[in-house]
Formats: structure tokens, C-alpha cells, sequence
């Protein structure tokens, strides 16, 4: 027989009982709802998150103390005060694939003005902070090299301090307090929001770092050193060019353990791309078994549908189908089941992205996860239509048509 | 049987037999069975219930092959066979008339009667349909084409299987127990049908239990236990129309 007549025999099959045809479709229509689904909010996340670094700035390199601590946990807390204002120097003097350097050192407490008060986190910098970061001032100043040298108790604030402390008024020239230390607000920072993560990268303080060393903390180390590779591909000469730097600084020899670990914000990338990836993978693997479970429930209806036709096959043998017209006739029949539950399957889904986004997850169909769909659709309609299809043309033909 | 003997031979059958077994036991429902049928022949086949009417049939179908012997239909020797291809033969050269007529449930006389040629890629779907209007005008139900199966009477649901059996311009049609589930008049009917097709030519079988039958067809064969008992030839054919006229005109059982 050919494709036309096989197609309308399976039309007219799923057609009289069209019922039950859309109760075993119903399993594959969610089951690849799901997949694309979890497809795209898999695509989706990771393109935000990817985004979300990007605008952080994709050439920032981090260095901070200590060594690597694989698995076990090795906090010998000397080793967490490595950094020295000698590296600072070092790399300043240095540095070829470096363009800026900032040494950091923080501090978290209530900031109070007047009567209002908010818990936020003091970060101490050098001037080039606000270039490695990519973030502008929207009113005021930055500190000077002056200020730094005299650890001037000045600062700038982030749009939320402003919104917590000022009420939104103009806080510039007044004085805040932190740890009962006077600091002088003389800039404000652009708002940035909250990263995709819920982090409020507005709640923050800036000042030179040499106040908060010896002012707030009275420490003489860094808590890490922030630096931008001239660009995002000389990331990984300025990783080795620190490395070297800083080996040389600590009189570490050939062979020891680094007491430092250096990370870049491309490597944060690729490791949140890769932990996405998982998730992702992990979803659908999830969603992947609803439509084996489909495709059984599929094998189950085209096997008792074998059944209830097993006059109609003799029949048609008898007439002179051949065993392999009867399996193409039920093997077309589960494909169309499972194709057409695989459409209806694509759209819910789309919908269903469309839902999502709707309340703000983002979700990003890939075209591909559509051409798989389909594919594996058809994988499911041959695979546990086989079976069925199988069984129906072995059958004997004078024992099936005589079948009640 | 001399008058025969320059016709052109359908079926030969030389020596099969069936054996079926059955759990430790063997059956043997054909015994040696050997005979010729030739074109135009109208053939009856009688015998107790068991005797392997059915069995004879099936072989002579091409839906079973013999344990033992040959059979030659058209020219063609069956028993080495595939499958496939015995499916070709039955598609191409065996009209097939069933006792339950077994047409395709919610389906209309045109489709039922097409179906053979379904399985015909010379046909295309215009022919088939061509096809099978004019076999079902052949069998007197030009004026029921698009009725759906359960929305026919036994006696037209036989003429429709009747119709499927000749749409393929079969070499040989065969007829197991055709009469069998129809009221006296009905039967009359369809023998009447039977006559008209031996009129034209063709070559039929016809499997029965009722003795009344064979004065209607040309040459009637008994069996017995897997074996030809007798096998006669008829020189006086009875008008199965000229019968039907005779009945009495209510007939309501
Ligand atoms: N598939 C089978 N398996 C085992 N034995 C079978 C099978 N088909 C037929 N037989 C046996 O073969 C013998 C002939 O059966 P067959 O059906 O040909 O008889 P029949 O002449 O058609 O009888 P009836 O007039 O009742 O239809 C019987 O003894 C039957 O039991
Ligand atoms: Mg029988």
C-alpha cells in the first residue's frame, strides 16, 4: 500500500476513535510541553545570568587569599591575610596586560544619618574601582589620590543608602556615620538594580581603601584585589602575568602551592553557563521520562487497538495485504498519534513560555528543542508503535478473520 | 468431465494434504485430495461438518499451504511460496466471499469493495473507485454505493462482499458457506448472483452444507474425511431464478 492510502487508513483509524487517539496523544502533548518548557527557562536563565555578568564587566579579574581549597576546608587564617600593600605595589609597577588595579577591603555595618539607619557593607578601593566596575557617578565626585593618601573620611553612596538614609533627598556634603565614624558623602553612584541573583548592587559604600584599613578595620592586608585585563581575550595573559607577579612577591618556589587564588569573571561565566547547563539538563531529563511514560501508554493503545482490529487484519490480508502493509498501517497510525501530540505538545509549550514570561521568568524557546521534539516524537511513534505493529502483520490471517 | 478437458485448467490440485496438530495428536483434515478445476466452472463442495471443506478451501485461497502436494493455480505452483507473494496471488487472482460477509465496520459499500485494490498499485484512486461502482452495479446495488455497512440488510452486505470478490477481476472467486447465515429467499438471491457470474465465465467454488445447492452448479464434489468421496458432474443446471420466481411470495420468518 501506498503512503496516501496508509495515511488515510490511519486518519480514519485515529478518527473513529478519536477519544481515545487524544488520551494516549494527551501523555506525549505534556510530556514536550515540558521539555520545551524547561528548554527555555534553561535558555532563558542562562542568557540572563550571561547578560548580567557582561554588564559587570567581562574582563574583571579577582585575586584573593589563600590557597585553592579543594573539597576539604583549610582555613589557616594567616593565609587569609597574604595580600600586602607590596603586591598592590608590585603589580602597579608590573603590570603589561592590566589595565586597572584596586585593592579592596570591606566592612559591614549600620550606617546611620539623622534618625535613619541601614545595614550595608563599606567597600574600601583605589581610584580605578569604578572603571574596572563599568559604574558611573550620577551626581558629585569620586575620591581623589589625595584622599587616599590621607584616608579621607569621604565616600560615595548607592541609590538605596540615598533612598534609606536621605529619603531621596540630595545627600551630598552630609556627613553619615558608620561604626560611629564621620564620612563625608561627596558623590552618588548610578543605580544598577538588582542582579539577577536578587542582589541589591545598590546597597553599597564606597571609599578609599586606606580609610578602611586604618580607620574602620585597622588591618594592613586586602581582602582582595580586583583587577581588568586590558581586554576580555587577554584574560587569561593577565591571570598568568599576576600569578607571576604575585609568586615572585611572595618568594613562593617552583613547585609550591600558590597562597593566593585568581578568578576571572569569563571563568564565573563559563562555570554559571555550565551549572545552568545541569539544571537544564537535569530538567529535561526529568520531563524526557514523562514522554517514555507517554510512549508506553502509546505501545498500550496501538497494542489492544491490534486487538479489537485483529478481524480487520485478517481481513486485509486476506484480500492481500502483506505482513508489511500491516505493520506500515499501525506503525503510520502510533507515528501520527505521536507527531500530532508532538504539535499540540509545541504550542502548549509555547504557551506555556509565553506564561512564563508573563510572570517574569525568562524563558527562551531554542529553535532546535523544537526540531528534537519532533524528532524524538517520531522516534517514540516508530519505537513503541514497532511492537504493536509487529504483532499485527505475524498474525494468521485464517485465525483472524475468524477472531470475535 | 471429457467435455472440460480443452478448457484452460485453474486449479490443480495433485495429492495435498493438511495435518494439523494439536497438542500430541495429528489431524489430518485433508487426506490426498487431487482434482482439476477449469475455466467457467461452478463447482460445489459438500460434506459433513469436519469433513475439511474450509480446509480445502483455505488451500485452494492461498491463505494456508498444503503439509503435503502441490497446488497450481493459474498456472503458478503455490506450496514454495512466500508469504508476500501468496498475498500478492490472493490480491491479484482469488475473490474470496466469506459466510459473515466480514466488510469493514462504519464504512461504505465503494470503500469495502475498493479495499482489495488498495493493496493494487496499479490502481490509482479514481480507478479504484471506478472499479469498484461497477462491481457493485454487477451485484444489483448500483444505487447503494455510499451506504455504510451497518446500514445494510444481510442479503446486501453478501452482495457487497460478493462485489469486493470480484472487483479484482479474480481468476477464481471462492465462496465458504456464502448462503449460510441468509433466509431461503435471500439464499435464492445470491445463487441467482452465483449463476449470473458462471453465465459470464468465471470460475467459481462453492462451499456448502445445503444438498439443494449443487443441482444449481455445474460439478459437485463430496467430501468425506479429508477425502474425496464423489465427485460429479452436472448436466442438468437448474434456474436458481426460475426457483426464486417459484417461492411462495411470503416468506416472513
Ligand atoms: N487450525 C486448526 N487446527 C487444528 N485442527 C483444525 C484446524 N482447522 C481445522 N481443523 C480440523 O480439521 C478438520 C476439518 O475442519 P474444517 O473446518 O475444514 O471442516 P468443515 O468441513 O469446514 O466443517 P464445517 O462444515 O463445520 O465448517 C476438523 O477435524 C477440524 O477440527
Ligand atoms: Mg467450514
Amino acid at each position: 500500500m501506498n503512503f496516501i492510502n496508509l495515511f488515510k487508513v490511519a486518519m480514519t483509524a485515529i478518527a473513529s476513535n478519536a477519544f481515545r487517539s487524544f488520551l494516549s496523544m494527551l501523555g506525549i502533548i505534556i510530556g514536550v510541553a515540558a521539555v520545551i518548557i524547561m528548554m527555555a527557562i534553561g535558555q532563558g536563565s542562562k542568557e540572563s545570568i550571561r547578560g548580567e555578568i557582561a554588564k559587570m564587566g567581562t574582563n574583571i579579574i579577582t585575586i584573593r587569599p589563600g590557597a585553592e581549597r579543594r573539597g576539604g576546608v583549610r582555613l589557616d587564617p594567616s593565609s587569609m591575610q597574604t595580600l600586602k600593600m607590596e603586591d598592590y605595589e608590585s603589580i602597579l609597577k608590573n603590570k603589561k596586560y592590566v589595565t586597572y588595579v584596586s585593592p579592596e577591603v570591606t566592612a559591614s555595618g549600620q550606617c546611620i544619618y539623622g534618625a535613619n539607619n541601614t545595614s550595608t557593607t563599606i567597600y574600601g578601593e583605589s581610584l580605578d574601582y569604578l572603571s574596572i566596575r563599568l559604574w558611573s557617578l550620577d551626581d558629585g565626585d569620586f575620591f581623589t589620590e589625595e584622599d587616599i593618601k590621607k584616608g579621607a573620611k569621604v565616600c560615595v553612596v548607592g541609590a538605596t543608602i540615598v533612598k534609606e538614609l536621605f529619603n531621596g533627598s540630595n545627600p551630598i556634603g552630609k556627613n553619615i556615620r558608620f561604626k560611629s565614624i564621620p564620612f563625608k558623602v561627596i558623590g552618588v553612584l548610578r543605580s544598577k538594580g538588582e542582579n539577577s541573583w536578587g542582589m541589591d548592587q545598590d546597597n553599597v559604600i564606597v571609599t578609599p581603601y586606606t580609610t578602611v584599613m586604618k580607620r574602620l578595620n585597622a588591618q594592613t592586608y586586602f581582602n582582595t584585589i580586583t583587577c581588568s585585563a586590558i581586554t576580555e581575550e587577554m584574560t587569561d595573559n593577565a591571570i598568568n602575568e599576576l600569578t607571576d607577579i604575585l609568586r615572585e612577591s611572595h618568594n613562593i618556589k617552583d613547585g609550591a602551592e600558590d597562597d593566593f587564588r585568581i578568578s576571572s569573571q569569563a571563568e564565573m561565566m563559563d562555570t554559571m553557563s555550565t551549572t545552568m547547563d545541569t539544571i537544564t539538563v537535569i530538567l529535561v531529563v526529568a520531563a524526557a521520562f514523562s514522554l517514555l511514560v507517554a510512549g508506553i501508554g502509546i505501545m498500550n493503545i496501538m497494542l489492544v487497538s491490534v486487538t479489537e482490529r485483529t478481524k480487520e487484519i485478517g481481513l486485509r490480508m486476506s484480500v492481500g495485504a502483506r505482513g508489511i502493509d500491516i505493520s506500515n498501517q499501525f506503525l503510520i497510525e502510533s507515528i501520527m498519534i505521536s507527531l500530532t501530540g508532538g504539535l499540540l505538545g509545541i504550542i502548549l509549550g509555547w504557551l506555556g513560555t509565553l506564561a512564563c514570561h508573563a510572570v517574569g521568568l525568562p524563558a527562551i524557546i531554542p529553535l532546535w528543542s523544537i526540531f528534537v521534539s519532533f524528532a524524538v516524537c517520531t522516534i517514540i511513534g516508530v519505537g513503541f508503535g514497532y511492537f504493536p505493529a509487529k504483532k499485527a502483520a505475524s498474525l494468521d490471517p485464517i485465525e483472524a478473520i475468524r477472531y470475535e | 468431465m471429457n467435455s472440460e478437458q480443452n478448457k484452460k485448467v485453474v486449479i490443480e490440485l495433485q495429492d495435498v494434504r493438511r495435518d494439523f496438530k494439536v497438542g500430541e495428536e495429528v489431524v489430518h483434515a485433508l487426506r490426498g485430495i487431487s482434482f482439476r478445476i477449469y475455466e467457467g466452472e461452478f463447482v460445489t463442495i459438500m460434506g459433513t461438518s469436519g469433513s475439511g471443506k474450509s480446509t480445502l478451501l483455505n488451500q485452494l485461497g492461498c491463505l494456508d499451504t498444503p503439509t503435503k502436494g502441490e497446488y497450481i493455480l493459474d498456472g503458478v505452483p503455490v506450496r514454495t511460496m512466500s508469504k508476500s507473494q501468496r498475498a500478492k496471488l490472493r490480491n491479484r487472482k482469488i475473490g474470496f466471499v466469506f459466510q459473515n460477509y466480514n466488510l469493514l465496520a462504519k464504512t461504505t459499500a465503494v470503500d469495502n469493495v475498493a479495499l482489495p485494490l488498495m493493496y493494487n498499485s496499479k490502481y490509482n484512486a479514481r480507478q479504484r473507485r471506478e472499479a469498484a461502482i461497477e462491481a457493485l452495479k454487477a451485484v444489483g446495488l448500483g444505487d447503494r454505493l455510499e451506504h455504510k455497512s451497518n446500514q445494510m440488510s444481510g442479503g446486501q452486505m453478501q452482495r457487497v462482499a460478493i462485489a469486493r470478490a470480484l472487483v479484482n477481476d479474480p481468476a477464481v472467486i471462492l465462496a465458504d458457506e456464502a448462503t449460510g447465515n441468509l433466509d431461503t429467499r435471500t439464499s435464492f438471491e445470491m445463487l441467482v448472483l452465483f449463476q449470473k457470474l458462471h453465465a459470464e465465465g468465471r470460475t467459481i467454488i462453492f462451499v456448502t452444507h445445503n444438498p439443494e445447492i449443487a443441482k444449481y452448479s455445474s460439478r459437485n464434489i463430496m467430501l468425506r474425511d479429508g477425502k474425496i468421496r464423489e465427485d460429479v458432474q452436472n448436466d442438468n443446471i437448474q434456474s436458481a431464478a426460475e426457483a426464486l420466481a417459484a417461492l411462495p411470495v411470503n416468506q416472513d420468518d
